[in-house]
């Protein structure tokens, strides 16, 4: 077993009335590319701002390399770089005074760790004059991210760092991601996307302020236990509400031109034959193999 | 150090950075000097007044010929009847009716004695007091006049009065005003520019990135609070300087003196506005809340009302009040020429009230909740 990294115990958060997490317990190994998978309120950046040390927890407690994040919390955050869901560097500082900015407070130097960051450095390069404010969105991702790791953390703190970018700065940053893994930093990530989590060496997957499963994208997707079909009629819309009203469907949800489906019934027969019964024209049924988004649906479903 | 150093420098280039910077600092104090100085005078010119004279006799016109050739007061109409005269108060067309009843000379000369009526429009409380002090001197002349005619002899009072204003001796509203003013001004800049300042960076998000880094809180603060004690400190120069060279304003004492002051008075108010931000959410509320204590500091500060005139318990809120105490050194020693032992108490206060909020601020400042 590798050297743990985060340990996380009954963590516990409300406000007011509200849970945010609820016990959770987990452990993170050093090096390991993690992800946090789960709809908004989730309470994803909750845990997160307890782990960067910017809220006490109500109960339970978490540690990043072996220092307690209410006791040790100014040693974590020498070690750690956060970057929060919002994107929180100075809008009217250019990109290079940004950095410079951030790697002085932590007693560095941008040529210090220039390696670390070089091969997202490099992208934003060109505009080292620009202010933050006047960046597109991929390119203050990049530039966060680089203010984030410029202190050279062992842990790297990324709330939604993909949330509102454009897909191909979304595969580029998780690209970017996989390569600062290879320098042996461990990464915790929480994105609402489900897509991302194959990206992930492990996730974690929470709704509601509990984690429903943690393990591999691989054996997240083997739980799947059940036959999927994608099924396609002339009329998407009344084969949703049909679908729904049916007895036989265990879950069912769109998912790009086809509903995902699965049934209480092993045979698929009885599909076509209740869509028929229903006058649905053009049905086209298959059995898929279910993909790690198939597997979260399931999970949450239950 | 080199981390104060290093927010410093950030703190800087942002400032320079924001364009609206620039003209608040160069144009505000000379608007605000020009402006309040010439405008929100206490003297009054241009009286209006509406004269009924009832009496017509060559008294009562003597009476009147007095109002004509003063400076402070315009005619603007005579009438026979009061009526008339009171609907002009009412429409604001004249500030005082002056009511000189029939059978005035009448009553002067057999009786030595007369009344004259005075119905002044006392909305504004204060220029109705001083119209009627100008209208009473007026008629105390024209008295010693009448006092001379009929006894051939100039009379002499038996207690004479021999007034002179000390440190201002000429009266002269502006050499009051313009000391009160600058500290009005350093107060503005400072108070509002570092009430709005942390709580930009909780608006904006930034302050999420500071708290995660290992900077302390007060490195954090001094960082914010040093670029506008300096930037307080040149205004108050500027304006100074613009008070010296417009106003010609005295400068009895020892200039250094008021700096000295004025650096922990700065600090006070930097820190009243740290605090301000460090409570506050929203620049809105850091807004609201500074405008609050501005306003009530300065009402109470003794700039435009004099504090002696206050009821005691008002007079006791001004222990707080940090404005207070920087006018009445301003004022003494730009003007009286007090040295540096007869402000001692003030600077003391202010030193304690220094250390007192800029200690609640770095305590109040959380980086984690």
């Amino acid at each position: 077993m590798s050297e743990i990294a985060i340990s996380v115990n009954n963590l516990s958060k409300k406000y007011g009335d509200i849970t945010a997490i609820n016990n959770l317990s987990f452990e993170i190994n050093k090096g390991e590319l993690f992800g946090f998978i789960g709809p908004d309120g989730a309470g994803k950046t909750t845990l997160f701002r307890i782990l960067c040390t910017l809220l006490l927890p109500d109960t339970g407690s978490a540690s990043l390399c072996s220092f307690d994040a209410v006791k040790d919390y100014k040693k974590i955050r020498n070690i750690i770089g956060y970057m929060p869901g919002k994107f929180s560097l100075y809008q009217d500082l250019s990109v290079e005074e940004n950095l410079s900015f951030f790697a002085t407070i932590f007693g560095t130097t941008l040529e210090e760790n220039y390696d670390l960051i070089r091969d997202i450095y490099i992208q934003i390069e060109p505009f080292k004059t620009r202010q933050a404010g006047k960046l597109s969105g991929g390119m203050k991702q990049k530039l966060a991210l680089c203010c984030a790791m410029i202190h050279k953390p062992e842990v790297l703190v990324l709330d939604e760092p993909t949330t509102g970018v454009d897909a191909v700065s979304r595969k580029e940053f998780w690209e970017m991601l996989r390569k600062l893994k290879e320098s042996g930093i461990t990464i915790i990530v929480s994105t609402p996307y489900m897509d991302e989590a194959s990206l992930c060496d492990r996730v974690a997957l929470i709704q509601g302020g509990n984690i429903m499963s943690t393990d591999t994208p691989e054996n997240i997707i083997s739980q799947f236990d059940t036959a999927l079909y994608a099924v396609k009629t002339h009329s998407m819309y009344q084969m949703m509400l049909d679908l729904k009203d049916w007895n036989q469907t265990e879950t069912a949800y769109l998912f790009g031109q086809y509903m995902h489906l699965t049934i209480k019934d092993k045979d698929n027969n009885t599909i076509e034959a209740y869509l028929k019964s229903k006058s649905h024209k053009d049905i086209e049924i298959k059995q898929i193999t279910p993909n790690i988004e198939d597997a979260f649906m399931r999970l949450m479903s239950k | 150090m080199r981390t104060i150093f290093y927010i410093l420098q950030k703190e800087f280039t942002q400032i320079f950075r924001n364009k609206s910077m620039l003209p608040i600092m160069f144009v505000m104090p000379i608007v605000q000097l020009l402006v309040l100085s010439f405008a929100a005078t206490f003297e009054m010119k241009n009286i209006k007044i509406h004269i009924v004279d009832m009496d017509k006799t060559p008294q009562s016109r003597a009476m009147i010929s007095k109002f004509k050739g003063s400076k402070f007061y315009s005619i603007i109409n005579y009438a026979d009847a009061y009526k008339i005269a009171e609907n002009d108060l009412k429409t604001n067309k004249a500030d005082v009716i002056l009511q000189i009843p029939q059978y005035f000379e009448r009553d002067l000369m057999k009786e030595d004695k007369a009344s004259v009526q005075l119905t002044i429009n006392a909305i504004n409380g204060s220029a109705a007091g001083l119209i009627n002090a100008y209208t009473f001197s007026i008629i105390k002349d024209f008295n010693s006049n009448i006092l001379m005619d009929n006894y051939g002899q100039k009379i002499e009072m038996p207690i004479q009065i021999n007034s002179s204003f000390w440190y201002n001796p000429q009266l002269d509203y502006k050499t009051y005003m313009v000391p009160g003013i600058l500290v009005l001004l350093v107060t503005i800049i400072g108070l509002f520019l570092s009430a709005m300042n942390v709580v930009r960076e909780k608006e904006i998000g930034t302050i999420e990135q500071i708290n995660v880094t290992p900077i302390h809180k007060y490195q954090f603060i001094a960082g914010k609070l040093i670029p506008f004690w300096f930037i307080a400190m040149f205004e108050l120069a500027f304006g100074l300087l613009i008070a010296k060279l417009i106003f010609t304003l005295p400068v009895l004492g020892n200039v250094g003196i008021v700096f000295t002051v004025a650096a922990v008075y700065i600090l006070a108010v930097l820190g009243i506005g740290l605090l301000i931000s460090t409570i506050t959410n929203t620049q809105q509320q850091a807004m609201f809340i500074a405008w609050f204590f501005m306003v009530v500091f300065l009402l109470m500060s003794g700039l435009f009302t004099p504090i002696e005139s206050m009821p005691n318990w008002a007079q006791q809120i001004n222990i707080i009040n940090p404005i207070a105490y920087f006018i009445k050194v301003i004022r003494m020693v730009l003007l009286k020429g007090s040295g540096f032992s007869d402000i001692l108490p003030e600077f003391f206060s202010l030193v304690v009230y220094a250390f007192a909020v800029l200690t609640l601020a770095v305590r109040l400042y959380k980086k984690r909740n």
